[in-house]
């Protein structure tokens, strides 16, 4: 299967976080690599999308759409952060509501 | 179950198509007509979404082709094997409904404000968004200076050639012809590789602005290129698509 990358999930980050996210700069946990979400591989094949860290490969984000929700798994990520635009509480809200968010411990702890 | 729009969110809707036009022997253009269209920015795309009739669906993002402020449009090339661009290149006709959403993307877009010189680098069909952003550049009157590389396997193969060998405000357009060339071809050959781009892209010096799409490979060597000639890695964009399809 062919890698895409980050400007593909422009739609499902939209989904989930209720906001434009491939501008969004995302660190890795385990290498600690910073970079626009656009710049990250993603693995697009249905039901699921495995987005991977362009450094060391280790996952960041996991996303699988069933029953009417996204299940979204966070846990390789570091920091996800908009400087200029940060998520509002209503879209927060929006989000958590609409999905079925399972975001472990975040956090460079491995 | 109650369905209601949440402000931020991105709706499915059904928009009309108004023409198609043919761009090459495997390329085609589809004007759009979504009944409510925020308007886009150049270089986003948009994404769309085929159901069969025992529910299957298969979604595909594709480039929007047109500047801000002109109708909507999208490029798509025919992929063998492809689920969704074999129906948009040879079944879709004027007047069709299709399924869509977007505008989508704030990382791949340029607006006058940005500056440059810019530097587009297309891989095939990767020249869509950057036809929009060429357009838009236009359309503005932006005096911005503009060069675009457009790397494809044969000159029928070159999306849009009768609009970019047009002079554009300036903007320089140089071909590389990587599978054949036709008689008398006095352009480049071959695909991008560091001394093209040595000789063909604005110096790293003048802090330009790169904007590259194509395949993950193109793309890859493009980038790791323009950094080596000096260009801030901040300011070298990158949109990649695999053969799965979409943009």
């Amino acid at each position: 299967m062919d890698a895409l990358d980050g400007n593909a999930i422009g739609g499902l980050l939209i989904d989930v976080f209720g906001a434009e996210m491939t501008a969004a700069r995302s660190t890795c946990a385990t290498c600690g690599d910073s970079r626009p979400v656009a710049e990250l591989v993603v693995y697009r094949q249905a039901p699921g999308t495995v987005v991977r860290c362009r450094t060391c490969g280790s996952v960041l984000m996991v996303f699988v759409r069933a029953h009417g929700a996204i299940d979204t798994d966070l846990t390789g990520l570091a920091s996800l952060s908009q400087p200029d635009r940060p998520l509002s509480g209503e879209q927060w809200l929006a989000c958590r509501t609409s999905t079925q968010a399972r975001i472990g411990q975040v956090g460079p702890t491995r | 179950m109650e369905r209601r729009a949440v402000r931020g969110r991105l709706t499915w809707q059904v928009a009309t198509v108004t023409s198609v036009t043919q761009e090459t022997g495997s390329v085609v253009t589809i004007a759009l007509d979504p009944a409510d269209w925020p308007g886009h920015r150049a270089g986003q795309h948009l994404d769309v979404r085929l159901t069969a009739d025992d529910g299957y669906t298969a979604e595909r993002s594709y480039s929007i082709a047109s500047a801000p402020g002109e109708p909507v449009a999208i490029t798509v090339e025919r992929l063998e094997d492809g689920e969704v661009s074999p129906y948009l290149t040879e079944e879709l006709r004027a007047g069709d409904k299709l399924e869509l959403r977007g505008p989508i993307g704030g990382y791949f877009v340029w607006e006058p404000a940005d500056g440059g010189p810019l530097m587009l680098l297309a891989g095939g069909s990767g020249v869509v968004p950057l036809r929009s952003i060429l357009r838009h550049r236009r359309r503005t009157g932006s005096d911005v200076p503009a060069r675009l590389l457009y790397s494809a396997r044969t000159l029928p193969d070159v999306i849009y050639r009768g609009e970019l060998d047009q002079d554009h405000d300036g903007a320089q357009v140089i071909y590389t012809l990587t599978r054949s060339q036709p008689p008398g071809w006095t352009g480049h050959t071959g695909r991008l590789d560091q001394a093209l781009l040595a000789e063909a892209a604005w110096a790293g010096e003048a802090n330009p602005l790169a904007f590259i799409c194509g395949p993950t490979s193109f793309v890859e060597t493009a980038a790791a290129g323009l950094v080596g000639l000096g260009y801030p890695p901040e300011r070298v964009k990158t949109e990649r698509f695999g053969a799965t399809g979409g943009r």
